[in-house]
């Protein structure tokens, strides 16, 4: 029997190298370094790895425009403009929640070096599902990524809600996992590969007389991202989570989950099983129906600002399944540009909830919010900026990313489902406007007025979310272009 | 003696039904656990027969990814456990209820 090496492209796999690597050295200087690693050291190590992942994709992007897309280890790994940009939103990602981190570390005393360490790791783990052509290597950047977050959960060693948070993550996560991975075990069966595209290019060329295994193992990998993207009935974990984490972890968290697990759910659903796209569009239908309606309704009733937020990315992830309900191009370029946006607004929204939360990260009531806005103006305007995007008001980002899922439903046929989703978003606009009418309210002898310090690397995070809420909010051609091109190179 | 590939399957499936319905309805945090190894081990056996079956070796080689990832599921799992246990002297998920609404 022979045993060929598979060849290695680099460049593709120099992103999830760089962050892993760093997230290595910086583990072994804990580890073999007699004195305690720094905070700061631990921040700069994390930020320039970012920096450089981010660096990597314009070459990655200028090699893709040039040479087109290519698949690389035995086509497990891909490389084409869709990864590339995800990619990129993930290093944004990465680097912001570092800076937010960092001040949170100092603030709560937490040796922020082994935190760094699990979030490096956790990004590479996203990056890899971004780029994965084949079932299992989904499988295995889903765990890596979510063991990371599993214990980054747990890491406020002082609140009893944290590690609480943490086993309930844990257990419906790899609860989940478990099913993503029966699920390819099933298509495996069906289909012959594991390999995204021979997947597809197997349901191309062949008619299933009993399609019954390959629906199931289909399902069942729907079960699993639904879980990840905390699409409702599979939502009950994402509540408690938000609220027990650390609050840096839970933008962090927020941000590259989604975006990792969109890039997947869009290869796996629209390139890999688009043939069947009549048998599971019924479905996501119906999930993209509760998620919006239910996410934003339950959302109502909270008081705790970090279960309001987790109703919130509950509503975000219907909005994005939009896009992969419509299965076009145009589609998955709206699910990329939604990912594109709410991934920086959502870390810098929570950047702003960890300050609020004081020392102790305990201070999440919306009272606590009373008034923020009048007596520190820039703070308060920027969480109501944000606030505003997320509800998707005009000449912010939020305005365009929910304008080009729904359009990209509606070009398919699908004005019922944007109606009903439009819905969703009025429903979730209660919330949304409630905490900002407390942000200018008058403070009355409920409000527990204290000023909220704004330390340097957090400050920088809040003012890069604004600046790219509203910048690209005006003038959103230049992001949706890129979106639009990245989604023109994506490797059937 | 021959056994059918479909045996191994309907096993595989049957153990991961017992796993699945165990994580949904036993409280301790352990037992839960050991039930979510019960799937991940479901799964391997399904691999293998799919890839006895299609002749592959593709299927046999993902078995190894799942056993790592399982171990590494382990490790943080127990660790997550201990941390609660230290605090609580329980495993039980009832009692973990700190969050509501």
């Amino acid at each position: 029997m022979n045993l060929t090496i598979p060849s290695i492209h680099y460049l593709a796999i120099l992103p999830v190298m760089v962050l892993l690597g760093a997230s290595l050295v910086l583990l072994g200087s804990v580890a073999l370094v007699r004195s305690r690693v720094s905070n700061l050291v631990a921040t700069t190590i994390t930020s320039l790895a970012g920096v450089a992942a981010l660096v990597i994709t314009f070459v990655q992007w200028a090699y893709v425009a040039n040479h087109g897309a290519t698949t690389t280890i035995a086509h497990a790994v891909v490389l084409d403009g869709f990864s590339v940009v995800a990619t990129g939103v993930i290093a944004v990602a990465l680097v912001m929640a570092t800076l937010v981190a960092h001040d949170w570390a100092r603030r709560e005393d937490v040796r922020a070096a082994e935190y760094q360490v699990l979030a490096l790791a956790a990004s590479a783990g996203a990056v890899l599902m971004t780029q994965a052509n084949d079932l299992v290597v989904i499988f295995l950047g889903l765990e890596i990524l979510s063991i990371g977050l599993y214990v980054l959960a747990a890491f406020d060693r002082r609140r009893s809600s944290s590690a609480e948070a943490a086993l309930k993550y844990f257990l419906l996560g790899s609860f989940a996992s478990a099913v993503f991975v029966y699920g390819a075990a099933l298509v495996y069966g069906a289909t012959g590969s594991t390999n995204l595209s021979d997947v597809s290019y197997f349901l191309g060329a062949n008619v299933l007389l009993r399609p019954g295994l390959l629906y199931a193992g289909g399902a069942l990998l729907l079960v699993g991202f639904a879980f990840k993207v905390a699409a409702v009935p599979f939502h009950l974990w994402s509540p408690d989570v938000y609220q027990g984490s650390p609050t840096p972890v839970t933008g962090y968290m927020a941000s590259i989950v989604k975006v990792g697990a969109f890039a997947a759910l869009l290869r796996v659903l629209v390139s890999a099983l688009g043939t069947q796209m009549d048998t599971w569009r019924p479905i996501l239908w119906a999930l993209i129906v509760l998620t919006t309606l239910v996410g934003a309704s339950l959302g109502i009733v909270q008081r705790n600002v970090k279960r309001m937020l987790a109703y919130s990315s509950i509503n975000h992830a219907g909005f994005m399944l939009l896009g992969v309900w419509a299965a076009t191009t145009r589609g998955t370029a709206a699910t990329l540009f939604y990912a594109m946006t709410y991934a920086p607004l959502v870390v810098a929204t929570f950047a702003i909830v960890t300050l609020v939360g004081g020392r102790g990260d305990d201070h999440h009531d919306v009272d606590y919010y009373r008034g923020l806005a009048r007596r520190q103006p820039w703070l308060g305007g920027a969480l109501a900026l944000f606030l505003l995007a997320q509800l998707g008001a005009p000449l912010t980002t939020g305005f365009y990313a929910k304008f080009v899922v729904l359009a990209s439903a509606v070009d398919v046929g699908g004005s019922a489902l944007a109606v009903i989703a439009l819905l969703g978003a009025a429903i979730a606009a209660f919330f949304y406007l409630r905490w900002i009418v407390a942000l200018y309210a008058e403070g009355d002898e409920r409000a527990i007025a204290h000023h909220v310090a704004v330390p340097r690397a957090t400050a920088v995070v809040i003012v890069l979310g604004v600046a790219v809420t509203v910048v690209f909010g005006v003038w959103p051609g230049p992001l949706a272009a890129l979106a639009q091109h990245a989604t023109l190179l994506f490797t059937p | 003696m021959n056994v059918p590939a479909a045996w191994y399957l309907v096993l595989g499936a049957v153990l991961f039904g017992i796993g699945a319905f165990g994580v949904l309805t036993r409280r301790s945090a352990l037992i839960m656990f050991m039930c979510i190894e019960l799937m991940l081990n479901a799964v391997t056996l399904t691999f293998v027969t799919f890839a006895r079956t299609l002749n592959d070796i593709g299927g046999q080689a993902t078995v190894f990814f799942i056993m790592v990832v399982a171990a590494a599921e382990v490790t943080v799992g127990l660790g997550i456990v201990v941390a609660i246990f230290r605090r609580r002297a329980s495993t039980s998920v009832d009692e973990l209820s700190e969050m509501k609404g």
